[in-house]
């Protein structure tokens, strides 16, 4: 009978078998100890075999075509194409800062801002390089009247904005310029010049409303 | 029948100021010595111009065609010769230039031959054609252009006409109701022809008794010329600002509430201002284009009053007539609320310029020092959209603008200044807004230019390896070539090459040259 008064209902010790503390010689040997490490084997194999096959199909069916981390940096690069970085390209550039090659502060257009967002994104250490990006977008333009028709700029042109053939003018198509300033080298004759784009009533834009100063005296 | 009407959430209710230039009839204003056309005078997109310096043209003569189906026909408001195509400074905050037509008046006012086109012999196409070819955008402010608009292929249930004009110191419309109800209830009929509404709503403040009466009258006087006609109504609204914007007008008078980024016409309704169905009127049954608009000009003046302007005719000119009291500081376009400063006084007036503002402190008091947000959520009561401003705020000071877009709806904002006029701290919130506006617009257009750029760049390399590739397969199957008709015992070759080689140096072919 279980009562409070009696301490009896509480299991007695007396022939329970005595707990063991850290680690000693089992008390199981024999068969009797297999048979639960075999099983403990199959499972573990099982589980590891199965993981693996879910692995390797994921491996080989959802498999990512180039490189992600490379294609997030290169949506951040302003796609100016200039090869100021030394890289041919904003691509390139994203494939080499990708591989850790590169630094992520190498973008002249990008300037501090680009490079703040890059080590944003690939958690490196954002190093200043002293240049700011309030600077107007320019484009190229071609003094038609000096130019002689080399095709040397159509050559060096990262995005086929110029349109002309052997001596014949040539032109920019402003809208596609990205302003790299990579036609300005090869021109003979120094006729390509950057220009500002004309601020029109439908790229203006609103200025940062001035907030008061706060008079402290 | 009594029709039932709704609210709009927020608003607020400004001193109405009408008063001031209503009394007075619409006078035209005489010609100015220069006329400025500009070329951008819709919304969705510019016109190209069809004349040259020199030209002669008539009045109500087409200078400029649409560049595309969104354009919309520019005129000579006047006829005369056209002196120069250049860039002239806009009715535009930022006071920039852009391209303009601009016309000497000869004085004479000789109008091009009118061809009216009777709405009941004409065809939908034909109808829409001469909307876009006269040049008709909306003219309540945001000149969108109205063949687009009432083109639409959508079941319209209810054509609204909007003379609420809610916005404080504003006439033009309610005095165009007044003296020319006729035109716009006959203009109403044209569009209700296009869209095929069932009935035809026109609101009107309550605070334009002689306008609602006016429009009352040629209504009932159009249901008594056409039997089978459609039932054209004039229901007075409440007098509460924003009554005039497009979605809070619907609301009131047909209780739908057009959700964020759908348009009216998914709903079953086309809203058009009074101006619009008047110029649809006059361009179709008189054959007028859209040359002139009622302007009205109040504020620090001695003369204030409504004026039908011709389009082009600059607003220092505009401004003289009505005399400018001393003291003046600022001109607005548009309404206190809506409107902006003109940078400069030789903007043209333009389709869109309802009204102009002699501004003075004393009428315009400059706003208190601005205070610090405390969220207090006043102007969230007043926001007719139901936006939350003081977010807006936060996210455009910050310049967290994918918060402002994204999370808090900025683009759904229409300006209209409720929040900054509640405001007890005095924030102009509707600046950080446009601030943060443009700043968005302008940060797509440049991923897009980004894209652009990105998609050309990888084109080019993929051509130049392609070209690579190609020559080498090319060079490639040459040389195959060669080698094969060498082993197959083609000696000719041989003996070209030697021959050419002896022909370019007959002195030393068979003889090794002296190494000394």
């Amino acid at each position: 009978m279980l009562s409070w008064a009696s301490p009896d209902w509480i299991v007695s010790t007396k022939h329970a078998p005595p707990i063991r503390y850290g680690s000693g010689p089992a008390r199981l040997t024999g068969p009797d100890f297999l048979q639960p490490m075999l099983a403990a084997l199959i499972v573990m194999t099982g589980i590891a075999l199965a993981l693996g096959a879910a692995l390797g199909y994921a491996a080989f069916h959802f498999k990512v075509e180039g490189n992600p981390i490379a294609e997030q940096i290169d949506a951040l690069l302003p796609q100016t194409q200039c090869a100021q970085c030394g890289y041919p390209g904003c691509k390139p550039y994203a494939e080499a800062v990708a591989s850790g090659e590169a630094e992520i502060n190498l973008c002249t257009p990008g300037g501090d801002d680009g490079a703040r967002k890059l080590s944003e994104l690939l958690g490196r250490e954002f190093k200043p390089r002293g240049v700011t990006v309030e600077k107007l977008k320019t484009v190229a333009l071609i003094d038609e009247q000096t130019c002689i028709g080399c095709t040397l700029c159509i050559q060096a042109c990262p995005v086929d904005a110029i349109v002309g053939s052997a001596k014949q003018m040539h032109t920019v198509v402003s809208r596609i310029c990205t302003g790299c300033e990579l036609c300005l080298p090869p021109c003979p004759v120094d006729c390509i010049a950057l220009v500002e784009e004309p601020r029109t009533p439908q790229n203006w834009r609103w200025k940062y409303p001035a907030t008061g100063l706060k008079v402290v005296a | 029948m009594i029709q039932r009407l709704f609210r709009f959430r927020g608003g607020i209710e400004p001193p109405p100021h009408k008063q001031e230039s209503s009394a007075a009839p619409i006078r035209p204003a005489p010609l100015p010595p220069k006329l400025v056309v500009p070329l951008i005078q819709s919304s969705r997109g510019s016109a190209r111009t069809i004349v040259t310096v020199g030209d002669k043209v008539l009045k109500g003569q087409c200078i400029g065609e649409p560049e595309d189906a969104g354009g919309t026909a520019i005129h000579a408001p006047t006829s005369g010769t056209v002196t120069e195509i250049g860039r002239y400074p806009m009715a535009h905050p930022s006071g920039l230039a852009s391209l303009a037509i601009v016309l000497e008046p000869d004085g004479e006012e000789r109008w091009i031959t009118p061809e009216p086109l009777d709405p009941a012999h004409a065809s939908r196409e034909e109808l829409l054609l001469r909307i876009q070819a006269s040049g008709i955008v909306g003219m309540g402010g945001a000149v969108f252009p109205s063949h687009i608009k009432i083109g639409k292929d959508a079941a319209v249930e209810t054509l609204l006409i909007n003379g609420a004009e809610c916005e404080p110191w504003i006439t033009c419309d309610d005095r165009l109701m007044r003296e020319r109800a006729a035109d716009i209830v006959a203009g109403a009929k044209i569009l209700h022809q296009l869209n095929g509404a069932r009935r035809i709503l026109i609101g009107i403040e309550d605070n334009k008794p002689e306008a609602i009466a006016a429009m009352a009258a040629a209504a009932q006087e159009s249901r008594s010329g056409d039997k089978a006609g459609v039932n054209v109504e004039v229901v007075p609204i409440p007098t509460r600002y924003p009554a005039g914007g497009e979605k809070q007008l619907i609301r009131v008078l047909t209780g739908i509430e057009v959700p964020a980024g759908k348009i009216a016409s998914d709903f079953g309704v086309q809203c058009f201002n009074v101006g619009t169905a008047h110029a649809v009127c006059r361009a179709l049954a008189h054959g007028e284009a859209m040359i002139s608009r009622i302007v009205t000009v109040t504020g620090n003046v001695e003369r204030p009053g409504n004026y039908e302007v011709l389009l082009g005719t600059p607003v220092s000119s505009l401004l003289a007539l009505c005399g400018v009291r001393p003291g003046t500081n600022r001109t607005l376009m548009g309404g206190p609320m809506m409107g902006f400063a003109l940078p400069s006084l030789d903007a043209p007036i333009t389709k869109g310029s309802n009204c102009i503002i002699a501004a003075s402190p004393a009428l315009f008091p400059p706003p208190p020092p601005e205070q610090a947000c405390i969220r207090c959520g006043t102007c969230a009561r007043a926001c007719p959209i139901g936006l939350q401003p003081f977010e807006l705020y936060w996210a455009s000071r910050a310049k967290r603008f994918d918060d402002a877009a994204g999370r808090y709806h900025i683009f759904d904002c229409i300006e209209c200044g409720c929040c900054a006029y509640v405001c007890p701290a005095h924030i102009p919130l509707i600046d950080y807004f446009r601030f943060a506006k443009s700043e968005i617009r302008a940060r797509d257009e440049e991923h897009k230019a980004a894209d652009q750029a990105r998609a050309r760049f990888e084109s080019r390399a993929a051509r130049l390896e392609r070209e690579k590739a190609e020559k080498a397969a090319r060079l490639a199957a040459k040389a195959a070539e060669t080698r094969a008709s060498l082993a197959a015992g083609d000696t000719a070759l041989i003996a070209a090459a030697a021959q050419r080689t002896q022909a370019q140096a007959p002195d030393n072919a068979t003889t090794t040259p002296d190494p000394t």
